[in-house]
Parts: C-alpha cells; sequence; structure tokens
C-alpha cells in the first residue's frame, strides 16, 4: 500500500502509546451493530500500472475527444491551453495547499487570487471580484440572490431565455427554496437572437428584481446590454451579465461599462481543459457599494508587522464560518486553483494577445459563417455573435451523424432545449479550428440541408 | 520559508532576522504583482497565421460594441510569466511539502498518478456537449464512481453532480425539502448541532429552512434527549457530522436516526469526516437518509489552495427520483444521460458534475481496493490517537470521549497571555502548517488536529516535539510565541487592517 507508510513495526508502537492492543480496539466503541462485519464489495487495491491500464481502457472509449474535428460550444469553449498554465497548475505548492486560513504560509496563493480579482474587475470594468465560485450557472445564482438580499422586497427575475439552459436550470434550483421569488423568461427577438426588449420593457415594473442576460448570449449573440440594464435600472432593478464565453469580454464593452451591476460568468475558456465540463471557475464581479453583499471569499492587500505587502481573506464576516445561518453563501471551497490557471492565461496573452485572440475568434466563426451561408445553410438569427452561431438545417441529427461519419462534431442541436429550434443547430468556430475544418462542415451540412 | 536548521537556537535565528529587517524594510513586497511587472509590448502567446481571408473583427461585430482597451492587463513574455507564479509558489506551504493537519480538511497526500489519468487526453479533451455514444468511457466510469461510493456509504444512489461539499449540502436539503412537498406536509426545521461546519447552517438556510441549534451533551456527542427535546412535525431533517468535529463517533446515532424517522424527518449526514469510517461503518446503516462525499478529502483529489472539490451526494431509495440531473443510466444502447426525470430538485451547476475531480477519485479508489480503504481509515485513526496520547499532558483534548480520525486539543497557556493564534503561527516556523483552529466553536481556543493516514510516525513524532516545544517556550519566552512566526518570508500579517481598509484589486496609479 504505497500511500500508507506505517510499518508493522510502527503501527505496534503506536498502539502501545495509545494503550489500545490492536487497529480494531480503536474502533471498538462504534455501536457492534454498525461496525462493519464483512469487507467492502470492491476490487483488491491495484499497481500504478494496472491503475494506469484501466483508466486508459476508458478514456479509449471516449472517441469524441480528440478523435474528431470539433465545432461543439454552447457553454464550454475549445481554446489551446498554453504549456505554461499547465506547469504552474500542476506545482504541488499551489495544487495540495489548502484555503489560505494563514496568510503567512499562502502568500502564493492569496497573491495569485488578488491578482485573479485584479484581471476580472479589469475584464468586467466592475469595481470587485470575488476569489471565484464553482462555475458560471452557479455564480449566475448567486447573483440573482445577491440582488434579492440587496433589494428583499423585490420579487420578480427576469431571465433571458437565450441564457444557456443550465444557467436558468441553476437559478431557478437556488431559488426554488424562495417560491415568492417570480421568475420570468423573456422570449428572443425571433429575427436577432437576442432578447425581445419590447417584452422585457412589459415586464420591468417596480416588483423587477433583476435581469439576468448572456453575454453574448447561448446562441452566440451579443445582447443589447447597454439597452437591457437601462430598462433595469429604470424600474430600479438590477442588470446582471452572465458570460460563458469570457474571451468575448476581450473585445466587446465591458459589462461594467454598458451597466451591469453584476457580471457573472465562466472562465474555462482561459486555460482549462474541457473535461467533460468540469471543473471550470465561475467569476463575480460587482461594483463596491454593494461590497458587504457579496457571497464568496475576498482577497484583500495588508502589511505584515515589518511593514511589507501581504495579502490574507477579508471581510470574512459575510461568511459562512463566521456568520453561519446568517451568512451571504454556503460557499466554502471555491475553485482556487482554477482561478490561478486563468490568472496565469491572462498573464501570458496581456492586453495585446486577449485583444488579438478574441479578434481572431471573431473572424474564423464569421468566416465559417459565411462559407456555410454560401452553401445554402444560413444563419437562423441575424444579431452580432462572437465565436458560435446558429445556423438552420432540415433535419438536425440526420445532419450530425453524417458528420460524425466524417469525422466532424457539427455542432450542438438546439432542439431539447428550445422547442422553438427544432432545426436549430449552434455551431462554434475557435483558434483551434482549421480553415480545412470548416470546408468539409461546409461540404456536410450542403449535402443535409 | 520553514526553519533550514532546527537545531540553532530560535532565539539566534530570531536575532539574525531582526538584522535582516534592514534590507527586508526597503524590500517593499516578497514578489511584485504581477501587472507592476508589465512592460507594454511584451506578449507571452504568439497566435500562427491567419490563414483564410477575413474583414477586421471590429467591422464585423459592430465598432459599437467593442471596448476601446483592455486597460490595466499586464503585458509579459512568457519567462517572466513562469518567474512570476514559480517564485509565488514558493510562499505556500502545501501538503506535497509540509505536515498540514488542519482538522476536517483531510489533507492527505494526493497521488500524482490521479492527475495524469485526468490528464488523459480521453478524459481532458472530452466536450461536455458529446454526444453520448462517444463518451461511453467517461459515463462508465461516472457509473462506476457512483457504485462505489454508495458501497462504501451504504446507500442507495449516487449523484456526481454537486461541485463541492457546500453544493452537496444544499442539493441533499433541496431534495429533503422536495421530499416533504411531495408529502404534501412541507416543514421549515432543520436541526443542526453546535459543533457543526458553518457550512450546515448556511446551506439550510439557503434551502429555504429555520436552522435550529441542538446542543451537544457533556461528553461532546449529540443525546436522543436533546433531538427529541427539539423535535415537532415542523423539522425536515436533522443534519449531522459522523464523527463529529471532535473526531468522536455520534453513538447515539441510530437512536437519533429512529427518533427523526417516527416524526417523518429525515437524517442528513455530512460526510466532511468521512475519512474515519471507510470500511469501519456505513452511513447507510445509521440510518442516513442523505449524505454528502467531499472528494477533495477523503477520495484524495487536490485541494487546490481552496478548491475545485467536488462534493456527490448519496440517497436512500425513496429519495432517489429527487436527484439532480442528468443521471447516467444504461439501457439497450449503452451508457446514457438522462434528464427527463420529473421529481428532480434540478440543476445547480452546468453540466455532469467536476468530471476531472471524478476521475482522480476514482483512480485513487481503483488502486486502493476495499482492503486499502479500510485501512486509510484505521490508520487515520491511529494517527489521531497516537497525537492525542502523545500530546495529552500540555495539550489535553476537550472531552475524554474516545475519538477516531481527529482530536481537538485544549490548552492552558492563555494564562501565560499566548493565544491558540500564537500557537499556530509559531508551528509555522517548525515548517508545520497549523492544525484548523478555534474550531469547532464550542471548544474554547481548540486546535483540531487531522493528521491522515499517509504521514510517518516521524513525522507525528516532530510534530509532538514542535508543540512541547512551544509549550516550553510559552513558560520561558511568550513574547516570541507573539511575535512568531520569525523565519517565514513574512512576519506576522495583520488581517484587521485588511478588513478595516478593504483593497481588494490592485489599481494603475495615474
Amino acid at each position: 500500500m504505497r500511500f500508507l507508510p506505517q510499518t508493522e513495526a510502527e503501527i505496534a508502537q503506536m498502539l502501545q502509546t495509545v494503550g489500545a492492543a490492536s487497529m480494531e480496539d480503536l474502533i471498538a466503541h462504534i455501536p457492534a451493530e454498525l461496525r462493519q462485519k464483512a469487507a467492502l464489495k470492491l476490487a483488491p487495491g491495484l499497481s500504478e500500472a494496472q491503475v494506469t491500464a484501466q483508466l486508459q481502457a476508458l478514456a479509449a472509449l471516449n472517441p469524441g475527444a480528440g478523435q474528431f474535428r470539433s465545432f461543439l460550444g454552447g457553454g464550454y469553449y475549445r481554446h489551446y491551453i498554453p504549456a505554461a498554465v499547465r506547469a504552474i497548475i500542476s506545482r504541488a505548492e499551489f495544487a495540495t495547499s489548502y484555503t489560505p486560513y494563514q496568510p503567512e504560509a499562502s502568500q502564493g496563493t492569496l497573491q495569485a487570487i488578488f491578482e485573479f480579482q485584479t484581471l476580472i474587475t479589469q475584464l468586467t470594468g466592475l469595481e470587485v471580484a470575488n476569489a471565484s465560485m464553482y462555475d458560471g450557472a452557479s455564480a449566475a445564482a448567486e447573483a440573482v440572490l445577491m440582488a434579492r438580499r440587496a433589494a428583499p422586497r423585490k420579487d420578480v427575475v427576469a431571465l433571458s431565455r437565450a441564457l444557456w439552459p443550465d444557467y436558468r436550470l441553476a437559478i431557478r434550483t437556488y431559488l426554488s427554496a424562495q417560491p415568492q421569488i417570480k421568475i420570468v423568461e423573456i422570449p428572443f427577438d425571433p429575427q436577432s437572437g437576442a432578447i425581445d426588449l419590447e417584452r422585457l420593457r412589459a415586464a420591468a415594473n417596480d416588483r423587477l428584481l433583476c435581469t439576468v442576460a448572456g453575454y453574448p448570449n447561448m446562441f452566440g449573440v451579443v445582447e443589447p446590454l447597454e439597452a437591457i440594464s437601462e430598462i433595469a435600472h429604470r424600474a430600479g432593478a438590477w442588470s446582471i451579465s452572465a458570460t460563458a464565453e469570457p474571451l468575448a469580454l476581450g473585445l466587446l464593452k465591458a459589462p461594467g461599462e454598458v451597466g451591469a451591476d453584476i457580471a457573472v460568468g465562466e472562465g474555462q475558456s482561459f486555460g482549462l481543459p474541457v473535461e467533460y465540463g468540469g471543473p471550470g471557475v465561475g467569476f463575480f464581479a460587482a461594483r463596491l457599494t454593494h461590497l458587504r453583499q457579496m457571497p464568496g471569499r475576498l482577497v484583500g492587500q495588508t502589511r505584515d508587522r515589518q511593514g511589507r505587502r501581504a495579502f490574507c481573506l477579508t471581510i470574512a464576516t459575510r461568511e459562512q464560518h463566521i456568520r453561519r445561518e446568517r451568512a451571504t453563501s454556503n460557499i466554502c471551497t471555491n475553485h482556487s486553483l482554477c482561478a490561478l490557471a486563468v490568472a496565469v492565461y491572462l498573464s501570458l496573452l496581456g492586453a495585446q494577445g486577449l485583444r488579438e485572440l478574441a479578434e481572431r475568434n471573431v473572424e474564423i466563426a464569421h468566416y465559417a459563417a459565411e462559407r456555410l451561408a454560401a452553401v445554402g445553410v444560413g444563419r437562423r438569427f441575424a444579431g452580432p455573435f462572437f465565436n458560435e452561431f446558429v445556423v438552420e438545417v432540415g433535419d438536425v441529427p440526420k445532419a450530425l451523424r453524417a458528420a460524425e461519419g466524417r469525422g466532424l462534431l457539427a455542432g450542438v442541436a438546439l432542439g431539447r432545449d428550445y422547442r422553438e429550434l427544432q432545426r436549430g443547430l449552434l455551431i462554434c468556430a475557435t483558434e483551434t479550428n482549421q480553415p480545412a475544418d470548416i470546408d468539409l462542415l461546409c461540404e456536410t451540412l450542403r449535402e443535409v440541408a | 520559508m520553514a526553519r533550514a536548521d532546527r537545531t540553532k537556537p530560535i532565539e539566534m535565528e530570531v536575532h539574525e532576522q531582526h538584522q535582516a529587517q534592514g534590507q527586508a524594510r526597503i524590500e517593499q513586497s516578497l514578489v511584485p504583482l504581477i501587472f507592476e511587472e508589465s512592460v507594454a509590448g511584451r506578449r507571452g502567446v504568439d497566435l500562427p497565421a491567419r490563414g483564410f481571408p477575413s474583414r477586421p473583427a471590429v467591422e464585423l461585430i459592430g465598432a459599437d460594441l467593442c471596448r476601446k482597451n483592455l486597460r490595466g492587463l499586464p503585458e509579459l513574455s512568457e519567462p517572466q510569466v513562469m518567474r512570476h507564479f514559480l517564485r509565488l509558489s514558493h510562499l505556500n506551504f502545501a501538503q506535497a511539502l509540509q505536515f498540514y493537519p488542519l482538522g476536517s480538511c483531510t489533507m492527505k497526500y494526493n497521488p500524482v498518478l490521479n492527475d495524469e489519468c485526468a490528464a488523459m487526453p480521453g478524459f481532458a479533451d472530452l466536450h461536455p456537449h458529446t454526444p453520448d455514444h462517444l463518451a461511453q468511457g467517461a459515463l462508465e466510469l461516472m457509473a462506476r464512481l457512483e457504485q462505489a461510493l454508495a458501497e462504501v456509504s451504504g446507500m442507495d444512489a449516487v449523484s456526481l453532480h454537486p461541485a463541492a461539499g457546500a453544493q452537496g449540502e444544499l442539493a441533499g436539503l433541496l431534495i429533503i425539502r422536495a421530499w416533504h412537498h411531495k408529502q404534501g406536509r412541507p416543514r421549515t426545521k432543520v436541526i443542526i448541532p453546535d459543533t457543526a461546519h458553518g457550512t450546515n447552517p448556511a446551506s439550510s438556510t439557503l434551502a429555504g429552512f429555520e436552522a435550529v441549534v441542538a446542543r451537544s451533551g457533556k461528553r461532546g456527542y449529540l443525546e436522543a434527549a436533546e433531538i427529541r427535546r427539539l423535535m415537532s412535525d415542523d423539522v425536515a431533517a436533522l443534519m449531522v457530522t459522523n464523527p463529529s468535529t471532535l473526531g468522536i463517533f455520534e453513538p447515539q446515532i441510530c437512536e437519533i436516526a429512529d427518533v427523526l424517522h417516527q416524526h417523518g424527518a429525515m437524517l442528513y449526514v455530512d460526510g466532511a469526516n468521512f475519512n474515519a469510517l471507510l470500511g469501519v461503518a456505513k452511513f447507510g446503516d445509521m440510518g442516513a437518509d442523505v449524505v454528502h462525499f467531499n472528494l477533495h478529502k477523503t477520495f484524495s483529489t487536490p485541494h487546490g489552495g481552496g478548491g475545485p472539490g467536488a462534493g456527490p451526494i448519496g440517497v436512500k431509495r425513496h429519495l432517489e427520483p429527487f436527484l439532480p440531473v442528468p443521471r447516467v443510466v444504461k439501457d439497450g444502447g449503452g451508457w446514457r444521460l438522462d434528464s427527463d426525470r420529473p421529481d428532480s430538485i434540478g440543476k445547480l451547476r452546468s453540466f455532469h458534475g467536476n468530471f476531472a475531480m471524478l476521475v482522480r477519485a476514482y483512480a485513487y479508489i481503483l488502486a486502493l481496493g476495499a482492503d486499502g480503504l479500510a485501512q486509510v481509515s484505521r490508520r487515520a485513526i491511529l494517527g489521531a490517537n497516537y497525537i492525542r496520547a502523545r500530546l495529552r499532558e500540555h495539550f489535553p483534548t476537550a472531552t475524554d470521549e474516545p475519538v477516531l480520525h481527529e482530536c481537538v486539543l485544549t490548552h492552558d497557556l492563555e494564562e501565560k497571555g499566548v493565544s491558540t493564534l500564537d500557537i499556530a503561527k509559531r508551528l509555522l516556523d517548525f515548517g508545520i502548517h497549523p492544525p484548523t483552529i478555534y474550531f469547532p466553536l464550542v471548544v474554547h481556543g481548540a486546535i483540531m488536529v487531522e493528521p491522515t493516514e499517509t504521514e510517518t510516525k516521524q513525522t507525528l513524532d516532530e510534530f509532538v516535539a514542535a508543540m512541547e516545544h512551544i509549550y516550553n517556550e510559552a513558560q520561558t519566552n511568550p513574547q516570541l510565541l507573539k511575535d512568531a512566526p520569525h523565519t517565514l518570508a513574512l512576519s506576522r500579517v495583520d488581517e484587521a487592517q485588511a478588513a478595516r481598509h478593504p483593497v481588494l484589486r490592485w489599481q494603475p496609479k495615474d
């Protein structure tokens, strides 16, 4: 048992010190009817080589990874990950430490999180960002809860229907214990694919607590966040933006610049593999005036006794370990190591690299859309888009099967989550897609369209 | 960072430290912020040539939607970024480097093979929207992990959906809430012992319950009489950690479960301390209706400086319909994700769980197997009992009850003006990460030690020696403790100032 260092002789010595005759003595006080008599029904332990072989065998049953040219997006995005990101986050000094309760022994983690917080405020154009959340969907749910804490008498939450289905579901689940809050879904404009502003206006009265809109949204369309925020603010409500593709913030106006009061999102694009959907990392930014209502950990700057700059967890009186049932959230562990990956990734790209990469994504996606249009596979929506877009094909399952036959994962079928989009296929193109992939996609979809 | 030479009298090191302080004052910070190292025009990533015709992106998307700049984002080349973050890494204590007996956090060794497994391209490059038939290996892994967790805990069904323990708590409580609703008898209260982690009451509030505190009995454990006293038709559940945060197995747990069930309430067991019970006792046998697991504690996934973890939940059969979606199911066509569950509480996060953490936990279970897991808990228990026995004189445990995988120590050093915090800071000078302190709240000045099964006897002996040494220092030179740490890159950090004048981001000077 390679992880268990104590030898038989040491165990005997330790038992003697404890005053126990055997290991079983140590658990003899557990009621007999609960003490396990039979061995666990699990296989015997395996050597490292055997574990590797078993895991490799399972990994080989996932041809969807690597063996296909992929246009999948819809909340998680395929981007190149620089080797430096992996090198840093696999450092045991970062990976095997825990929540930095002892700042003197955790400055590495603390400073990296402080840098992450700063980067998120820069991207979102807001004043304060927390140390991370689990993911974009749960961050969106926490944002709605925060809005509610700030305005406990307002009870209507307006979700854009073009917000990712998982985000809407997570918000509904987090709010399910507060049935007094009414959730309304604002339809999308069938032409543009962006939120129907007229319908939002109609829903915006003094009961409106907040709006939540994707920026860009599930269809890749850039929502008119400024107009949404204006409508929300006129009703005395908060505007919450949610971003699953944060690379877009390298090019688009910052949410804070166009009126968002809270900007949340998913940071996976910034240096994390798709990993079948997790772990990613949620980001959460807000205005400084709402600091005390924020969920999650915050790292702040301070000094040590010699006056040197230092960092520590702070404003913890909002949190569960101090405030218990009156805490702003139940979150404890967040996704620190993933936040570190984001900090490394953004430091590598820098202002210039981030902008260029965002532009490249816009360009390749538009190139794909134009090429598809040229073969008769047109875009479903006319709104401005970032790196994904919806096309219409006659028979989506058939198109996907045909594409698989040619080694392509052509996109995400929208019909399951949007009954009105049975013919909708969401196609995402990033810098990882080559023009030749797009040629093949065009050929395939032309044939089945 | 840690004391290089522990044979040197600490006073001498302190003296040298004072001499070095002249230099330290000049050095404003240990490592400059990445933003301070930025020089406009540098970059750490090169894009390949475009390779296809395009108009400029700003034209394509519309200039009115685009930002003017990314003010403040750092600009560095790859070597500078590497050096920056590697220098930061050197400022951390970590389980791989130090003894890290943080109570109730289970800082055990994280097998490095597990990281390699998670990084296999067949897992790491699998997009969550991949059709089920092209992800059979991932789905099978999830199903096998669910089965293994069900077996070790004695529960009937497991969901791997929650991202962390606290999210598992929320999921579990929402399931209990949904169950009571389905019975047509909504309930309003959840009983939580005074020894509980803060997440328990916080999750209860989030799940719409009022948290009612149950007092531990004189001997440190929860008594059935107290639950009877608090019991009413409004009580939805009791949420209890077993073993408790005092490291004590709850001896009346079965009787308590009976009381709850007689009143139509549920037993929720928080699995934070499950490392004590692998192959020892099962939550299912104790009458638990819902449990959560912390894969980053019991099942060795790295703690990551505060996540990512994973918080699967297990339930008894009657609660299975309420589990989050999607569920992993098998039918004629193989494994698939099933979201068609009308009674499900829904989702709390995107997609299917923190999959890369699930891979690691599964690899861990494979490596240890049935016997190995049973040894894990026994050796974890032995370690805690050994520390307790060796430190009995100066750091007696809070109660006399037998302890399992962790022990909560107390001390009488406050009469010397030395606080638990001072002891913790002084431990850093010995290259030891302090235990959890001031928790559980029911023990004054608590020092909660969880050594885990992966530490050697020598390491435990060193910890004991350090604690004894500190105890003696407190008698002769308490100021030494109050000024600790002395040998780290930083001296004691002023946490009060951080809260009084929040500086939560770097800003350009101009």
